[in-house]
Order: C-alpha cells, then sequence, then structure tokens
C-alpha cells in the first residue's frame, strides 16, 4: 500500500517443509460447543500463576474473573462459561512435563449465561493505559504459542515504536488456525491492530503473511480496503519464517540484539489471533474465552479447526472429529517442529493450544537411534540464528555449561531445524533444553545456597550464644548449689529446661523439611518468644526466595 | 516416554551420506583401474574386508553395538580412500596393515567415528609411507606404456607373491620424476622433453593421472553440487594451488611447474574432494573451512617444491587437521542479533 513493493529480507538457514495445510483449512471454523466439564489451569501464559478468586461450589457467570493476576507478569482467567466450580486442585495440564499444576474446574450448566460486560466502540477515546488496563483484565496473551502477556509488550515506556508488525506468517507445518482466522475474521484482526496502534503510538502498520495463504491474504486485503497505513506483506513460505525475529527481520531488515527484544529497536509483534482477542476485549468487552484450535494429523479422520472453550477437554475434541483417544498414536500440542507430546487426553485446551496433531499409530516411527556427531555441520548451514548446532552440542552433552554460553545457547529458539536435517539423527533441541534448565537450576541452586549460607551463619551463632548462656547457668547453678553441698547432674537438675530444649530442636529440624505448624509455644519466656519471631522472619525471607519464579 | 521436538525428520542419514561418496568415487576408481590394471580392485577388497573386521573388532572390545557402526560405511570409506593412496601392485600387507591401522589407531583409538581429530585414512598412509617408503613408492606405470598389461591373474599373483619384484612394470609418477630430476640439476621443461620421461608427461599432468584425477573432478563435482560436502574446501584447495603454481611458474618456468600440472598430477582432486572435506577432521565453521582448504594447498605446494616428497596432500591434511580446533574457534560466526 505504500510507495513502493517493501524490500524483503531473507533470514539465513531455515527448511523448505511440506506445508501439510491443506488437510485442515476447507472446512470453515466451527463452534466445538460447551463441554460438560471445563478445566482452566492457572497458568496458561508466561509468568506468576494467577490465584484464584472463586471458591468450590460458587456458581459462576460466562465471562466472570475465576483467578487474578499475581504480580506484572501474569494473566487473569475466566469462566468460558457459566457453571458451577467444582474443584480447585492438581489437574494433568498441556506441558511437556506431562504433569499435573493447580486447575479451577467447572460443570457447566449449559445456559451459557454472560456476567455483564460492556465493551467500548470508541476505543480512540481511550488512553493507552486505560487499554492496556482493560487488555490484561481481559487475560490476553500472546496466541501463536509464547503466551506473553499481551498487555506487557503494549507499554513501550519511554520508547518511540516505529512499527507494529502483525504475525501471520504460521510457518509451522499442519497448523493453520490462524489462517482460517485470517480468512474469517479479517476484520476482528484489523481492528485489533488499529486498537494496538492506538496503544503504541505506532507510526506504521505491518502485516505479514507467508505467500501459500492466498486466500487469507485477500480477505485481508479486502479488510484493510483503502487504508494507507497498513501495510500487508507476503513473505516466502519458508521455516521458520513465523518466528518473532526472523519475521522482523524479514520485513524490516533490522535484528532483534541478541538477549534483546522487538522493543529495543523500536518494534512490536504481534500474532493475528492476539489482535482479534485484543479487538473483542475492547470492542465488545468480552475477555479471552475461546480460540480457534487446528485438529489435524492422519489419526484425525475429519480434520478442521474448532473454536474451542478453553478448558475443553482435549478428549472431548477429539470425539468431535472422530479421532480416538484409545489407540496408541501419537498426540502433539502445537506444530511437527515445535509442539510437544501429550500423555494425557484428559488435559484441557489452554490459550496457546495453536494446534492439536495427533498421528496414527502407523505413521508413528520409533525416532532412529542417534550416531555420533560427524560434524558434517548441516546444522549450521540450517539454522535462522547462526549458531553452530553441533559445538553446541558438543559442550551441552559435556556439561559444560560455560561453553555453551559462550556459544550463543540462549539465542536458541529451539526451532528444531537442526535436529531436522541432522544425518546422524541426534536429538540436538532436547540437549540444548537440557543444558538451558540445568543453568537456570544453577542460578536457582546458587540463590538458594547463598540464602542457606546466610541461615547457617546465623544459626551458628545463637548456637553459640546458647552454649555461652547454658554455660553461665550452670556454672552459676553449680556454684550455688555447690553451697548447699549438693552434687546432681545438671540436666536432671533442670527437667523443664531439657524438655524446652529438646522441643526447641525438634521444631528446628521440622522447620528443615517443611513449613509446619508450630508446637509447643505455650509457656514461652519473653526471650523465647524474640527468638522464635526472629526465626519464622528469617524463614519467611527464605521461603520467599525458594519461590520466586525462575 | 514422550519423544522431544522436532516431531519431523529427514530420510538423511549418516550411511546415506557416506555411500553417496562411495558413488561419487566409482568414476575415478574405474578409470584408474582402467588405466593402470585390476591390481587396485583387489586391492579395495581386501581393504574392506580388512576395514570390517578391524571396525568389529575395535567395538566389540570397546563394549559398543557393532552392527550400527558396520553398517554406517564409514569404516569401509576410509579403507577405499587409502587404498587409492597404496600403489596399485603393492604386497597385500601393505594394505592390510594401513587399514587395521587407520581403523584402530585412526579412529577407535580417539573414540570412534565423529571423535578423531585425524583423517585416519591419511594417518594410515603417512605411517605407510614413513615406515615402507620404497613399496610405497613403486607405482606401476600406465597400462598404455607397457608392451604387456598384466591381467587380474597377474595382479593377484605380483600383490600375494611376497617378494616378486613389480620393477619390471613400475616407472616414475610425473610428480616423482620432476623432483628426482630437479634434484639432479635438470630443469622442468628439460625433464618433460627428455627421451626418458616425455611419454610420462600427457596433455596435462602426466598419462594416466591427469584422467584419473578428471574423473575423481566429476565424483567431487557431483558431491559439491548435491551439497554433501562443504564446497569451502574444495574450492579454497584448488584455487590457493592455482594461485601459487601459476605465480610461481610465470615467475620462473623453468623450475615450477605449471597449475594444470599441480591440478591434475598426483592427488589433487582426490585430495581436494575426497580426503580434506572429511567433515569429522575438518573445519566445520563456514569461514574456518576457508582458512583450513586455504591451508591445505598451501603445504600442498609447498612439499610438492620444497619438501621431501613427491607429493604432500596426506601431510597437509593431517597438518591441517592439527589446526582445526585453533580455526574453529576463531571463526565462530556472529549469531543473530550480535549485529553485523
Amino acid at each position: 500500500m505504500s510507495a513502493g513493493p517493501r524490500k524483503l529480507h531473507r533470514f539465513h538457514g531455515g527448511l523448505q517443509l511440506d506445508d501439510h495445510k491443506s488437510i485442515s483449512n476447507t472446512l470453515p471454523v466451527k463452534a466445538a460447543g460447551i463441554p460438560a466439564q471445563l478445566i482452566l489451569p492457572l497458568s496458561q501464559h508466561i509468568g506468576a500463576m494467577a490465584v484464584p478468586s472463586v471458591r468450590t461450589g460458587e456458581r459462576v457467570l460466562k465471562g466472570q474473573r475465576i483467578a487474578s493476576c499475581d504480580g506484572y507478569v501474569s494473566a487473569p482467567v475466566h469462566a468460558p462459561t457459566s457453571g458451577t466450580v467444582v474443584a480447585i486442585s492438581d489437574r494433568p495440564i498441556p506441558h511437556p512435563s506431562g504433569l499435573s499444576a493447580p486447575c479451577i474446574s467447572i460443570d457447566t450448566d449449559g445456559k451459557d449465561e454472560w456476567i455483564e460486560h460492556q465493551g467500548h466502540e470508541d476505543y480512540a477515546s481511550l488512553d493507552a493505559s486505560e487499554l492496556r488496563n482493560l487488555i490484561r483484565e481481559a487475560g490476553i496473551v500472546g496466541l501463536g504459542g509464547a503466551g506473553f502477556p499481551t498487555y506487557i509488550k503494549l507499554n513501550p515506556g519511554a520508547r518511540q515504536i516505529n512499527t507494529l508488525l502483525l504475525n501471520g506468517a504460521e510457518c509451522e507445518p499442519y497448523i493453520t488456525c490462524d489462517d482460517m482466522l485470517m480468512r474469517e475474521r479479517a476484520d476482528e484482526i484489523i481492528s485489533g491492530m488499529r486498537i494496538m496502534q492506538h496503544a503504541l503510538q505506532a507510526r506504521e502498520c505491518v502485516i505479514g503473511v507467508e505467500d501459500n495463504k492466498v486466500e487469507a491474504f485477500a480477505a485481508l486485503r479486502n479488510a484493510i480496503g483503502t487504508a494507507q497505513d497498513i501495510e500487508l506483506v507476503r513473505v516466502p513460505t519458508r521455516y521458520p519464517a513465523g518466528g518473532e525475529k526472523q519475521l522482523i527481520y524479514t520485513l524490516t531488515g533490522k535484528q532483534v540484539p541478541s538477549h534483546g527484544l522487538p522493543l529495543d529497536i523500536g518494534m512490536v509483534c504481534h500474532n493475528v489471533g492476539t489482535a482479534a482477542a485484543v479487538y473483542r476485549a475492547i470492542v465488545k468487552g468480552e475477555p479471552l474465552l475461546s480460540r480457534i484450535v487446528t485438529l489435524t494429523g492422519s489419526g484425525i479422520p475429519q480434520p478442521r479447526n474448532l473454536e474451542v472453550l478453553l478448558g475443553t477437554p482435549i478428549k472431548d475434541l477429539l470425539a468431535q472429529v472422530h479421532g480416538d483417544t484409545n489407540k496408541s498414536g501419537k498426540l502433539i500440542m502445537g506444530g511437527p517442529m515445535m509442539g510437544f507430546e501429550i500423555l494425557h487426553a484428559e488435559a484441557p485446551v489452554i490459550k496457546t493450544t495453536n494446534c492439536l496433531l495427533a498421528w496414527h499409530p502407523r505413521d508413528v516411527e520409533e525416532p532412529p537411534a542417534a550416531l555420533p556427531c560427524i560434524r558434517c555441520g548441516e546444522c549450521a548451514e540450517v539454522c535462522p540464528v547462526l549458531l553452530l548446532p553441533q559445538q553446541l552440542y558438543w559442550h551441552a552433552q559435556a556439561r559444560e555449561f560455560d561453553n555453551v554460553q559462550d556459544y550463543h545457547l540462549f539465542d536458541c529458539i529451539e526451532c528444531g531445524c537442526c535436529s531436522y536435517v541432522c544425518p546422524s539423527h541426534i536429538p540436538l533441541v532436547q540437549y540444548y533444553r537440557f543444558a538451558k534448565t540445568e543453568i537456570w537450576q544453577q542460578e536457582r541452586d546458587k540463590e538458594k545456597s547463598d540464602a542457606a549460607r546466610q541461615r547457617h551463619e546465623v544459626r551458628l551463632e545463637r548456637l553459640e550464644r546458647e552454649k555461652r548462656e547454658k554455660k553461665e547457668r550452670h556454672a552459676r547453678k553449680a556454684a550455688s548449689l555447690q553451697k548447699k553441698g549438693t552434687d546432681s547432674d545438671t540436666e536432671k537438675a533442670d527437667p523443664k529446661k531439657a524438655a524446652i530444649m529438646a522441643a526447641l530442636e525438634r521444631v528446628q529440624k521440622k522447620k528443615q523439611q517443611a513449613p509446619v505448624e508450630p508446637q509447643n509455644i505455650e509457656h514461652l519466656t519473653e526471650a523465647q518468644q524474640r527468638e522464635i519471631d526472629d526465626i519464622n522472619a528469617r524463614r519467611a525471607s527464605a521461603h520467599k526466595q525458594d519461590e520466586e519464579p525462575s | 516416554m514422550t519423544t522431544s521436538s522436532p516431531h519431523l525428520g529427514t530420510s538423511n542419514s549418516v550411511s546415506r551420506l557416506m555411500l553417496h561418496v562411495g558413488y561419487a568415487l566409482l568414476p575415478g576408481i574405474a578409470t584408474y583401474i582402467w588405466l593402470f590394471g585390476p591390481g587396485l580392485l583387489v586391492h579395495i577388497l581386501l581393504a574392506c574386508a580388512t576395514a570390517l573386521v578391524a571396525e568389529a573388532a575395535a567395538l566389540a572390545l570397546r563394549g559398543r553395538p557393532v552392527m550400527p557402526a558396520l553398517m554406517d560405511s564409514s569404516a569401509i570409506l576410509t579403507a577405499v580412500l587409502l587404498t587409492l593412496a597404496i600403489p596399485p601392485l603393492a604386497p597385500w600387507w601393505l594394505t592390510v596393515l594401513g587399514v587395521s591401522f587407520a581403523i584402530l589407531f585412526g579412529k577407535h583409538l580417539y573414540g570412534g567415528l565423529g571423535y578423531n581429530p585425524f583423517n585416519p585414512a591419511m594417518l594410515g598412509y603417512a605411517m605407510l609411507l614413513i615406515s615402507f617408503p620404497l613399496e610405497m613408492t613403486r607405482w606401476p606405470a600406465p597400462l598404455s606404456l607397457l608392451e604387456q598389461a598384466p591381467s587380474l591373474n597377474d595382479s593377484i599373483a605380483l600383490i600375494f607373491a611376497n617378494g616378486v619384484s613389480v620393477d619390471a612394470i613400475s616407472a616414475a609418477t610425473p610428480l616423482d620424476a620432476l623432483k628426482t630430476q630437479m634434484a639432479l640439476g635438470m630443469d622442468i621443461p628439460g625433464t618433460i622433453a627428455s627421451s626418458e620421461y616425455s611419454q610420462l608427461f600427457g596433455q596435462l599432468a602426466g598419462v594416466g593421472w591427469e584422467s584419473i584425477n578428471l574423473a575423481f573432478l566429476l565424483g567431487g563435482l557431483y558431491l559439491l553440487f548435491t551439497g554433501r560436502i562443504a564446497w569451502q574446501i574444495p574450492v579454497a584447495i584448488l584455487s590457493s594451488i592455482v594461485l601459487l603454481a601459476a605465480g610461481f611458474h610465470y615467475l620462473d618456468p623453468q623450475h615450477y611447474a605449471s597449475p594444470e600440472l599441480h591440478l591434475f598430477g598426483g592427488a589433487t582432486m582426490l585430495g581436494a574432494f575426497f580426503i580434506a572435506t572429511d567433515p569429522v577432521s575438518a573445519s566445520t565453521t563456514p569461514r574456518g573451512r576457508i582458512f583450513y582448504g586455504i591451508g591445505i594447498g598451501v603445504i600442498i605446494y609447498a612439499i610438492r617444491n620444497w619438501g621431501g616428497y613427491p607429493d604432500g596432500v596426506a601431510f597437509a591434511v593431517l597438518l591441517m587437521n592439527m589446526a582445526v580446533p585453533m580455526i574453529d574457534y576463531f571463526t565462530r560466526t556472529r549469531v543473530f542479533g550480535e549485529g553485523k
């Protein structure tokens, strides 16, 4: 729409992959309906887990907030339909670990009764911080897969934003939820982008769409109409063209600094789905309650996209497309390059669930055994970040974590290109994840050990003092006893004192393991009470350090 | 047990890579046999058998699974490359010894495939050349220069009958002839024109040798254009040799051979496309590969002109193998976002 066609820049490496998109993008998006129970994890985003604001047994309405933010980087959770909270407990969640996490379970009542809500047709009358607040309250997070709270990315602080980019690349094979969204709700995306533009005061808006999505491109073009300030650009289909840094480079030729953010170069990039969610939140007043999920793969007889209420169990969705959860195929959340395997089909759809990829058992191949690295360098040729994957692998394998960081481990976007091409079939990305987790763990351990050392020093000091005081007391007692001419064991002489000491020691021991209800706290002297208060204060600060998010 | 992403992969594999390198060697091997007789074939079979036995034995001793490693064909490839550097009518034990040394000492002592800092075939070759200089330099004359070409039976007899002399059918290689004649005070044009040697030097760089080099170039280009070898290495080797040879030849044609003789004589093409490109022992960074290739090219040229051996591919590769960790360290790529 601007003067000339935008000059595109080619990022290094990448892969030409069969996109397998036509499997799932021929049918329109259909509402998946209301399941009997919704399971809403408190953590569906990057950042601090939300805190439940409802109680078990409470009736909730559609759109009602059921868990609120805990801290700056956090997102609230809302009831996607009306019903009754039946449990707040650990349930299987979609996560690479396969572990369970706190969830709010709602038995739906089928009435789909809305809470009172109101939109702002005239978003331009709101200022940026009001918009951010509404977006934060609507629980919107990056819907492209990362799940970072959106309102934070709409807060540039003092920095001037030149370019607002919308990511409609959807570069990973099989996934078509953004494709379908762009086709069917292009107006919402454009309106959402306008709101974001207003919040950021961005000078230009650019939407990047991979050139294999012809219909989506046409729909967006139609929605933009004659507007001059939104540029719609086809980007070459090459994985991972939809990586945030890759897309920014492709469209602008600018590199997001290593360890930096797009903000650092005056840019902000959001997923098209996020833009549509922002539109709904601001103009309609609807929090994020549902999303489009692609159900595809050879294990699904009727692949298509469904509009799914957050919290819908995956097995309910599979049933709608006649997928069989009992067959031991492979179920992946996300795409084949970056998604992770799901072990529990009762785990729910969350805000970041863009795709459920099910492979028929006959298509599930055992990954070939890894052979030694022959240093062929194919991995370096496809790496979009220009890393040297085999050196990273070499050092990660040897647990040389300093070296791994020298080789820029933390610039790795885990796109999987290196593993894909490796002729030795080495699960390279797995090694990088391992190294990252180990490094994070080491950092946490260091913090913990620092705190522990401090605690230990205080304890030694206290023990020393106690010993000294005891000695003095004994000396006094011995002196007084000697006067009476009695000779008895001091411990026996003061059984009450010994009992208190023993109780204190037990408390000390238990404190190491878990926080416990304080015991034996009646009949304490003032000094003892003060000491216990001191200990409690230190314990609280230590716990706080332990529990700080990674 | 869940699997980690990506859940897709190519059908590419180490054994397929090795297999294609093997295919690419075929034109060169066929030309070799065509021009120098079937002795090479006997040695290749012998070398492959030795390599498989040595590989299996080493893996068994190290308590590693034997079959996957045998299937990757890397041992066979090492054996074939080493055989191409051994005179085709040399005694059988030379091949057996060289290949065993290459596999056991060059490869498994360091931890097997992927861990060897030196090209195992060249390590085997260097050991043989130093230990058995006589046997390793008795090259047969091209068949076209012989009155009677040795048949397959003759070749087998010569290879396995210890002590039988192959002097009757051996001849100096062109690079050899130049080296010895220059040492005697002759100049290059004189040597090439002399009655004793004129028949050795063909159109480019010696009868037989130039054809073999052309055939290896053909196979090498196949590997290059199918992306199976890093282009930087052969390009850097060949261009540095050409530049050096052209420069010195221009300055002093009497004492420095022409670039085409350096390109198509000796083991240049085999070395540039098949030996120096062994990924395990070569540099792995894009810029590093260029330095690695230039180093090899320069050392080859230096050894040929000023060193004690007529050719220097093996030593050049081994010397640069040693420099690889340093080259790789100093030529790390600038990652995305680090600025230009």
